[in-house]
């Protein structure tokens, strides 16, 4: 088995909610032997938690099953396997919801793998109780105060179950919380049997990793010479193929829009950086200063030299725990004095809501004049200062939800009792959402336990 | 010398990382790159994001990749769902660090194929 001296590796989804395109015509287009799949974000793990909280059968990426109701035939004929960390607080349902799909098209023998053991929600007590802080890794506070708020706590696990899980002859990995590398790098580990020790060749498979992690943000899409980038309805997302001494070559399948060249694979290697030195992930941490960079044309960007050192002796946990509410809500206003009104419109909503006793700190309140230099606050912007219109976009949050709520009745109002052309408004009322807050914090490698488990249709049901 | 923005020698793209973002700069030549790494300190980036960023600028090299990368220590608004912002992630920081004007010298600009 550890036989192929080159393995394509793509990827088809950036985040939950990134197009299904991207996947389908992966599968279609050209060869390729493994597509993964990034479904999970920080806040997506909380969301998640509360689907499951109300009903048992959800709480994983369902984006996942549409998508292998459209492609599953045609990847398995192709022979290309599928790694997602779909299953995000729930990834036997996840496992149960794919079956079907199996079932459905007449696939049996399809295999069907699920890596469990980053969900450590139920045992947080019990960890704290033995003594760990959970100390949060941004602030420095322990968690104990909010403890009471945690709403989802799940271990970045590394790459190794993942290539476990292929071992086993799994056709389609799911996973809860993983490093997004990692789906990249456990495909590699079980086609080339790397081990722990082989730390160049994991960094070379984290490097690999992070570039392929948001899709078409490295051929050619979010890239500073946009106009440059031909064809961009129809982008190639990316594909890696990789050797086993850890080389690899970025690429995009051939007729696709889009572009691969050291530029656009830069922009995506500085995208949600760090110290590029010490780039953490539990199997390796990987050096980012320390590689070769080829643009060797035809969309093709070779990578070789990556450096790697031993892991940390633990796994980076992320919690999401309940931090209070928000409301925003937006009118458009148009000119003549656009910004002049909208400043105007603005103080108004405070001043009414100050008459009503509702009263928001600074701290607690958002005014942006969409169309005025919002993004670039501060820095100057020809033409910002008196736009044809503008759109005025207010907000408020705080811990009292009736407070918050009490936001979102007085922007309408302004239509028929503000100044002269304020439209756009749609919508209904803003109404207060809950916000989730992140936080990260590090917990000992031996305190987890991750297990790998393959199933298959049984004749009569899901096993 | 010839006063222009930074876009003129440098690409960058930028992201959330916790209650700040992370700006990478991303030279358009070697000189450009050497230029830069003079030129773009962390100080003159706390001064040019003094309008988004209430917290501090951290620097980082990446020879190999010809970018600087540098981390705003709280430019999000709280970061996260917490933050009321249009750009809640940061992902227009890159956009804003280019239009940053520089007097840079006329080899470097010519360094650069545009």
């Amino acid at each position: 088995m550890k036989s192929k001296d080159k393995v394509l590796i793509a990827n088809g989804q950036g985040f939950w909610g990134d197009s299904i395109l991207g996947p389908v015509r992966l599968i279609e287009e050209g060869p390729l032997d493994y597509l993964t799949l990034d479904y999970l974000a920080e806040v997506t793990m909380s969301i998640m938690q509360k689907l499951k909280t109300r009903d048992p059968s959800k709480g994983y990426a369902t984006d996942f099953v549409t998508l292998l109701d459209r492609v599953l035939p045609k990847a398995m004929e192709k022979g290309v396997k599928i790694v997602a960390n779909a299953g995000g607080v729930n990834p036997m349902a996840c496992k149960d919801a794919v079956l079907e799909v199996v079932r459905k098209h007449g696939l049996e023998g399809v295999k069907v793998a699920v890596v469990e053991g980053d969900d450590i929600l139920d045992e947080l007590d019990g960890l704290m109780g033995g003594g760990e802080a959970f100390t949060n890794m941004d602030t420095g506070e322990p968690l104990a105060p909010v403890r009471d708020n945690v709403t989802s706590a799940n271990v970045y696990l590394g790459a190794f179950p993942i290539a476990e899980a292929l071992n086993q002859g799994a056709d389609i990995v799911i996973t809860g919380r993983g490093t997004d590398p990692g789906l990249v790098i456990g495909p590699l580990i079980h086609e080339f049997g790397w081990t722990e020790a082989d730390l160049d060749q994991l960094a070379a498979g984290t490097v690999a990793g992070h570039i392929l992690e948001c899709g078409a943000q490295c051929t050619g899409g979010n890239y500073t010479d946009w106009k440059s980038i031909e064809n961009m309805a129809m982008i190639g997302y990316p594909i890696v193929e990789a050797c086993p001494d850890g080389t690899f070559t970025v690429t995009k399948h051939e007729g696709t829009g889009g572009r691969v060249s050291r530029d656009t694979v830069v922009h995506q290697l500085s995208y949600e950086m760090g110290d590029p030195a010490n780039y953490i992930t539990p199997d390796v941490v990987a050096d980012f200063t320390s590689f070769h960079i080829d643009d060797e044309g035809n969309d093709r960007v070779r990578i070789s030299g990556v450096k790697g050192a031993p892991a940390t002796p633990t796994y980076k946990v992320s919690m999401s725990f309940q931090d209070g509410w928000k409301s925003v809500g937006q009118l458009t206003i148009s000119g003549p004095d656009a910004l002049a009104k909208a400043r105007l419109a603005s103080e108004i909503v405070w001043d009414r809501l100050k008459y009503d006793g509702f009263e928001y700190a600074a701290e607690e309140r958002l005014v942006e004049f969409v169309g005025a230099n919002v993004c670039h606050e501060g820095v100057a912007v020809p033409g910002s200062d008196e736009p044809s219109e503008v759109v005025l976009r207010l907000g408020v949050k705080g811990p009292d939800r009736a407070k918050v709520n009490r936001f979102g009745s007085e922007l309408v109002p302004l239509v028929t009792s503000g100044p002269p052309g304020v439209t756009g408004f749609a919508g209904g009322r803003p109404k207060a959402t809950e916000i989730i807050g992140y936080w990260p914090a590090l917990l000992d490698k031996t305190k987890v336990s991750s297990t790998v488990s393959v199933h298959e249709l049984q004749p009569g049901g899901p096993s | 010398m010839t006063h222009a923005t930074l876009d003129q020698i440098a690409y960058a793209r930028s992201g959330d990382k916790g209650e700040g973002s992370n700006v990478g700069v991303i030279a358009r030549s070697e000189a450009a790159y050497r230029f830069l790494r003079d030129a773009l300190t962390e100080e003159v980036v706390q001064e040019h994001f003094k309008g988004i960023n209430h917290g501090g600028v951290r620097r980082f090299e990446a020879p190999n990749m010809g970018v600087l990368n540098f981390l705003l220590e709280d430019s999000l608004g709280g970061g996260g769902s917490a933050s009321l912002k249009t750009d809640a992630q940061g992902k227009t920081h890159g956009l804003a660090l280019l239009r940053m004007e520089m007097d840079i010298p006329d080899e470097v600009l010519q360094s650069v194929e545009r």
